[in-house]
């Protein structure tokens, strides 16, 4: 720590993005250390799960039904955590439900960071009535509880994954459009922006070149925070039996199965919830600790 | 904000002389405000209704889900007939937007009864879960978040805000169903599903209360925080008044502005949650209804309930705006 010494900022430099010690500040954080590394096991089950995944988490096998954990009497180690009503591994569906999760985590937050950062930058940057109707649609959007309207669109318009991911990305942008928004409105009139203006570059170019790069910091924040809320979302879609179809091995469906089974086979419930609430506490560790970084002063409340 | 410096000494202004007009202006400075966001939530509430109308129809045809595959082209014009589906859309639309100040949704296309009295029926059952859970989070919320903010940095707090980002990371859908495991399949205390007694409401009140228990205890503390060092805290304390009473007394009110408006926000966040509780203990309440009623394509029906969250929403957030001025002096001088 001691034996690097910081350069001094330049006086009228645009404010720096994650700062060059943000990775290490990042990494002695312990919990957001745990955080990252389950993060990771997770992402690699996604990616590799048919290598992982010691079944097929479609084949069932009646007789072998309801099996509890392994360390339970009656259970073997050829099912470690168990099976489900129909005799499914129920390791292997955990394993194969992280692709839904993360795929429709990520892909709802880059749908609604795209949006809400186009419509921050312009809203921030044009002002007047282009802010004014952005921030009415955001109102009004606001005013719209979003899984209601997950509900009645994967109800009515059709249900599936890119149904889910879409709802999920429309109805996520406002928080992103307003942190940009607001970052946009005190960048506007810093020198950097009014010197660039003056010396005739363009305001597309001037979006993309110097505001931009400025609010990448508290848009990684708000993305990590948005990608927990969308997993969260897909598992309560398909926990209601709306989201993702029952083909598609879900979270949420799994433990609309195991709540039938409550009463006599605890873990058919109980494992993918845990998946679930884990993996979204740790994503949400994972945004703090990037805003901790972002913005020391933030940390210190 | 420039209003302040003009408003608030009427005694001046008001002169015997200057009679009704002065007094009119003033009254029109106090209710602009309040009509534009009357304005606001009326908007608001006509595209909902229209966005509703038009992605129920986006979603096929109901007809064909009511009657059998078999049915007849006869058969399912003679439906459509006594439904009235065979009108021009736009028909449908202005009778659907004329029945709406008239709280007339239409008949339920699943119980064959009109709307208004179907939601009749369940909405007390979701007005007493949410009852619940405010208690429930008034409860535990307040105190977590006062000691916690008193105690800044010590165990307490640390324990409080850790309980608050597992709260905040948890799906009611599985806080329901680890309570059910608990106390109904383990301890066979309370009961797991139903409507009825206090005891059914136990666990759904508790299920439902779990995020705005972990909103509210995080603002109440950040914000309480904040206020705990002014100047006002300060005196008070200097003049020997206790900690307790000192936060009790001059704290909590001006810590509970940011408090109960992101908590207006998050109601649309508590609106989802009072679906997905309600579907875990099988509460008879307009959130269940909601799930049944697009599952059976209960057009109507859904367009109703999806119209009274919005309506919910809109209103929870007017009355939040409102009360700034009963919470807050300076508010109120400022219209």
């Amino acid at each position: 720590m001691t034996t690097t010494t910081a350069p001094a900022p330049p006086v009228d430099a645009a404010p720096p993005t994650p700062r060059p010690g943000a990775a290490r500040a990042l990494l002695h954080n312990r919990l957001a250390l745990a955080a990252l590394v389950f993060l990771t096991v997770i992402i690699v089950c996604a990616v590799f799960a048919p290598l992982i995944a010691p079944a097929d988490p479609n084949a069932q096998n009646l007789l072998g039904r309801l099996r509890p954990p392994a360390w339970q009497s009656g259970g073997s180690t050829a099912h470690l955590l168990g099976t489900d009503q129909l005799g499914r591994d129920l390791l292997s569906r955990i394993i194969y439900g992280t692709r839904v999760s993360l795929l429709v985590g990520a892909g709802a937050a880059l749908l609604a960071g795209t949006i809400g950062t186009f419509a921050g930058l312009a809203s921030g940057y044009f002002g007047g009535w282009t802010d004014r109707i952005v921030m009415r649609v955001a109102d009004v959007q606001l005013a719209f509880p979003a899984i209601l309207l997950a509900l009645a669109v994967v109800g009515f318009v059709g249900s599936g994954l890119w149904y889910v991911i879409l709802v999920l990305g429309i109805t996520g942008w406002v928080s992103y459009a307003r942190v940009v928004r607001s970052e946009v409105l005190s960048l506007r009139s810093r020198d950097f922006v009014t010197e660039a203006h003056a010396i005739g570059v363009g305001h597309l170019t001037i979006m993309r070149r110097h505001l931009l790069p400025n609010v990448m910091a508290p848009l990684a924040t708000i993305g990590t925070l948005h990608i927990a809320a969308a997993v969260v979302a897909e598992a309560s879609l398909s926990y209601l039996g709306l989201g993702v179809p029952k083909e598609t091995v879900t979270w949420g469906g799994m433990l609309a199965d195991g709540q039938l089974y409550l009463g006599t086979s605890w873990w058919i419930a109980v494992f993918p919830g845990l998946a679930l609430m884990l993996t979204s506490l740790a994503i949400n560790i994972t945004g703090d600790a990037l805003r901790d970084v972002a913005d020391p002063k933030a940390y210190r409340r | 904000m420039s209003d302040s410096l003009t408003l608030p000494t009427p005694d001046t202004k008001d002169a015997p002389g200057t009679t009704g007009a002065a007094r009119g202006a003033r009254a029109l400075a106090v209710l602009r405000p309040i009509a534009a966001r009357l304005g606001t939530a009326l908007l608001v509430l006509l595209c909902t209704a229209t966005v509703v109308f038009f992605l129920v129809r986006l979603s096929g045809d109901p007809v064909k889900v009511m009657l059998p595959p078999d049915a007849t082209a006869q058969q399912e014009s003679v439906l459509r007939h006594s439904l009235g589906l065979d009108r021009p859309l736009i028909t449908q639309y202005l009778d659907y937007l004329w029945g709406l100040p008239r709280l007339d949704f239409g008949t339920s296309l699943f119980y064959n009864q009109p709307v208004r009295e179907v939601l009749a029926d369940r909405i007390p059952a979701t007005l007493l879960l949410a009852a619940g859970a405010l208690v429930v989070t008034l409860l535990i919320a307040l105190p977590a978040g006062i000691l916690a903010a008193m105690r800044r940095g010590r165990a307490t707090d640390r324990s409080v805000i850790s309980v608050v980002l597992l709260g905040q990371s948890t799906p009611p859908f599985w806080v329901g169903i680890l309570l059910i495991l608990v106390f109904a399949v383990g301890l066979h205390a309370l009961p797991a599903s139903g409507y009825g007694t206090f005891a059914h409401l136990v666990l759904p009140s508790i299920t439902l209360s779990v995020y705005s228990v972990a909103v509210v205890a995080r603002l109440l503390r950040s914000s309480l925080i904040d206020v705990l060092g002014s100047d006002h805290i300060r005196t008070a304390r200097a003049r020997g008044l206790g900690p307790v009473r000192t936060v009790l007394r001059h704290g909590l009110r001006n810590a509970s502005l940011p408090v109960v408006t992101v908590v207006g926000l998050e109601v649309g966040s508590l609106l989802g949650g009072a679906i997905l509780t309600e579907q875990v203990f099988s509460w008879p309440g307009i959130g269940q209804l909601t799930v049944q009623a697009i599952s059976n394509r209960d057009f109507p029906l859904v367009q109703a309930t999806v119209l009274v969250f919005a309506a919910t929403f809109v209103v929870v957030n007017l009355l939040v705006d409102l009360s700034y001025g009963l919470l807050d002096p300076r508010v109120r001088n400022s219209r």
